[in-house]
């Protein structure tokens, strides 16, 4: 089976700090990472990979330096590695990104047939989770989304078990089909010595604009139908009261209990005191 | 000498990259650059920039805008207050003058579109209440428009939730109401979404940004080829071109960034649950109803749905919380997690806790508040050693009341705390945990 991953080099936003003088943010020093949940969708990807046997392509988009992510997903096994990159690309919203990653794939497609697409839920950088499901519309695939498990797959269907805010949805897609993944899906591999050796000679193959039939007013920040128009610091909320309560713990959590109570925060009434579930 | 770019401020909004006329910007690695051998410093790209992060070479950098801060309150809750719009108020009487008014206006993108629509969300017999909260949003929008505020249910068997939607403000309610709709799957509820945008053509369509929202919805906007933001908490109509201004948080929570969808219709946005108020309902109110058809059976589509298993987690329950217990870092070790699961179990409190909690084990992910868990907004939020990095701001500083220990008096969570207490820890937890039991069982308030 030919399975292929989607994945993004991003910042470490947990990393990522304001600046609290100029209220800019900083950059330096951030250091790039794999999306945490592409990780996953690769980790998944290997593994049925190691089950059913076939081969595993990495498709990425960003800037030159994200070969390096390519790099480090060879290393845990990977087949192939292809970075879309060029300068026309910069920019795109998540719907232009979503057409320059799906013409890639159909390219691949052509040539070495799809079963299924595997990406991270969402990137850490943008969370917006719309890449994903872009790309399988423009392909005609099936999309399931936010899976927690794959149950079975076989040569025609992919069953899955998807998380929701409810409960556990499981569906049946016929394939080929795309896949967004939760962490919960699996563990991490380490990288073996074989294929971290293997990944630190390889160079990822290298894709433009003009690699492929782009029609480039769909992408770009011209080919992108939402733009920022405006940016500013995360809303404050005022502070309130702050107590020291190094001296005497004990006083401090009696005098703020009562206060919570005084102002009927928390009532006494068992009832109304917030239910337990 | 070209244009200068400050790299500090620089957030590669790519602003300058449309503006300039002679194409001399790029955005390389998330930062604007200038090629000075096309810029002929025309000062376009300065004008845009929202950041004050360019400037002519022959004028300084000018400093950043002071920082600017909105209330997610003032500028989310619908105030019921308020008077309803007349057509609201009209139906509301059952007045049989309904003044289903006409809103012929062109808009950017050159076809007419009008009227703000929210999809609501319904599966497994549950309306998602965030459906209602946007609803109300809705309003809100649809009054500084000047259009109809409509709601669109897809789905099978769903008549009950007609007069709901009327309640909750719709003036119109558009119905798909079909078998191959019954449980969720992306491909038909995205079919029934765009055909209905396809024929009545909304001006801005909104959902809640839950797991169906953020599954069908990028969907529907690359059958539509619009635009699409996610995630979004605070929203507004710009009071010149009346287009959406769907403001989200960005870089994991460290900006918020305020995304427009010029050209393209609709504007499409998912919403975080719990950022918006919930409208007044009113029973008995009514409005006009809509029924289409689907064309649609079956076979058209390639996934079926085996199974739901009702979620017995605590995740499907954080959210809906009223009282939660929060811990960090702080806490040290997994096994002082009963200090706060005796507080929690005291009060009646959910346990949860910051990414941090989370990925030293000591919690699932399902118990992760912050911007890549749950949002919450609970009655009381106590934060037991959290720091209050701005990833867990963002999902809790809507709480309503906010009571903070941490040993830094530094701590950003101090910042957002109505109650901060600064020491330790393992003194105070269980000081009130003694103090909140005592007096909670003696029923003693004072």
């Amino acid at each position: 089976m030919h399975f292929v991953v989607c994945l993004k080099q991003v910042p470490d936003t947990s990393e990522v700090r304001i600046d609290p003088i100029t209220n800019t943010l900083m950059r330096e020093g951030v250091p790039s990472i794999i999306n945490p949940y592409d990780a996953h969708a690769l980790e998944e990807a290997m593994r049925l990979k190691e089950k059913v046997g076939g081969k595993v392509t990495i498709v990425s988009m960003g800037p030159p330096q994200a070969k390096e992510a390519l790099k480090k997903a060879m290393s845990y096994g990977a087949d192939r590695a292809i970075l879309l990159s060029d300068r026309a690309f910069g920019g795109s919203d998540s719907l232009a990104t979503a057409y320059i990653i799906a013409t890639a794939l159909l390219k691949i497609h052509e040539t070495e047939p799809i079963d299924l697409v595997f990406t991270g839920k969402e990137a850490i950088d943008g969370d917006t989770a719309q890449t994903g499901p872009g790309i399988a519309q423009r392909l005609g695939f099936p999309q399931l989304t936010y899976a927690i498990k794959v149950k079975e797959l076989t040569d025609k269907t992919v069953t899955v078990v998807r998380k929701t805010e409810s409960g556990r949805q499981v569906v049946q897609a016929e394939l080929p089909a795309l896949l967004t993944v939760e962490k919960e899906l699996n563990d991490l591999r380490y990288a073996t010595l074989p294929n971290m050796m293997k990944a630190a000679a390889y160079e990822p193959e290298m894709w433009n604009a003009k690699t492929l039939p782009y029609d480039t007013t769909q992408m770009g920040l011209k080919g992108s139908p939402t733009s920022v128009s405006r940016i500013f610091a995360p809303p404050g909320r005022s502070g309130g009261e702050i107590m020291d309560g190094t001296k005497d713990p004990a006083g401090t959590a009696s005098s703020i209990v009562q206060k919570i109570f005084q102002q009927n925060i928390i009532m006494v009434n068992p009832r109304a005191k917030g239910g337990k579930h | 000498m070209t244009v200068l770019v400050d790299k500090a401020k620089c957030i590669g909004c790519g602003a300058c990259v449309t503006e300039c006329p002679l194409e001399a910007i790029d955005l390389i690695d998330g930062l604007a650059v200038v090629d000075p051998k096309k810029c002929d410093n025309l000062g376009k790209c300065v004008s845009v920039c929202p950041t004050n992060a360019l400037a002519l070479p022959n004028q300084p950098i000018q400093p950043s805008e002071p920082k600017e801060t909105i209330n997610p309150k003032s500028g989310s809750k619908y105030n019921i207050q308020d008077p309803l719009p007349e057509s609201v108020s009209d139906y509301a009487a059952g007045n049989e003058k309904k003044t289903i008014r006409s809103h012929v206006k062109p808009v950017a993108g050159g076809d007419i579109w009008s009227g703000v629509w929210v999809i609501i969300e319904y599966t497994n017999g549950n309306v998602a209440p965030v459906s209602w909260e946007l609803l109300g949003e809705g309003r809100k929008l649809a009054n500084s428009i000047g259009c109809d505020l409509c709601g669109v249910i897809t789905g099978h068997m769903v008549d009950s939730v007609i007069p709901e939607a009327f309640a909750h403000g719709a003036e119109k309610v558009f119905v798909i109401d079909h078998p191959v709709l019954e449980d969720y799957r992306t491909e038909p509820y995205a079919e029934a979404i765009t055909s209905l945008v396809t024929k009545y053509q909304p001006e801005i369509i909104l959902m809640g940004a839950t797991s169906m929202g953020r599954d069908v919805f990028p969907a529907v906007a690359t059958k539509l080829q619009t635009g699409l933001t996610a995630d979004c908490t605070v929203l507004g109509i710009d009071p010149e071109t009346k287009l959406l201004l769907q403001t989200r948080p960005a870089f994991g929570g460290n900006i918020m960034a305020t995304i427009m969808c010029r050209t393209r219709r609709p504007q499409m946005a998912t919403v975080r649950p719990r950022v918006m108020g919930m409208p007044e309902r009113v029973e008995g109110r009514e409005g006009e109803l809509i029924r289409e058809e689907f064309s649609f059976s079956e076979s058209d589509f390639h996934t079926k749905v085996l199974e739901f298993i009702t979620s017995d987690a605590k995740s499907a329950f954080l959210d809906k919380a009223e009282i939660i217990v929060a811990v960090g870092l702080g806490l040290g070790a997994k096994r002082n997690l009963a200090l706060a699961e005796d507080l929690a179990e005291a009060l009646g409190a959910t346990l949860a806790g910051s990414r941090g909690a989370v990925e030293a084990g000591w919690l699932t992910h399902d118990q992760q508040v912050g911007q890549s868990g749950v949002t919450v907004r609970p009655k009381v939020y106590i934060a037991i050693g959290i720091s209050g990095a701005i990833q867990h701001l963002v999902g809790m500083e809507t709480s309503d009341f906010i009571i903070a220990i941490n040993n830094d008096p530094e701590a950003s969570i101090l910042k957002v705390a109505n109650y901060g207490i600064v020491g330790d820890l393992f003194q105070i937890v269980p000081a009130l945990t003694a103090e909140f039991k005592k007096r909670l069982q003696h029923g003693v308030a004072n």
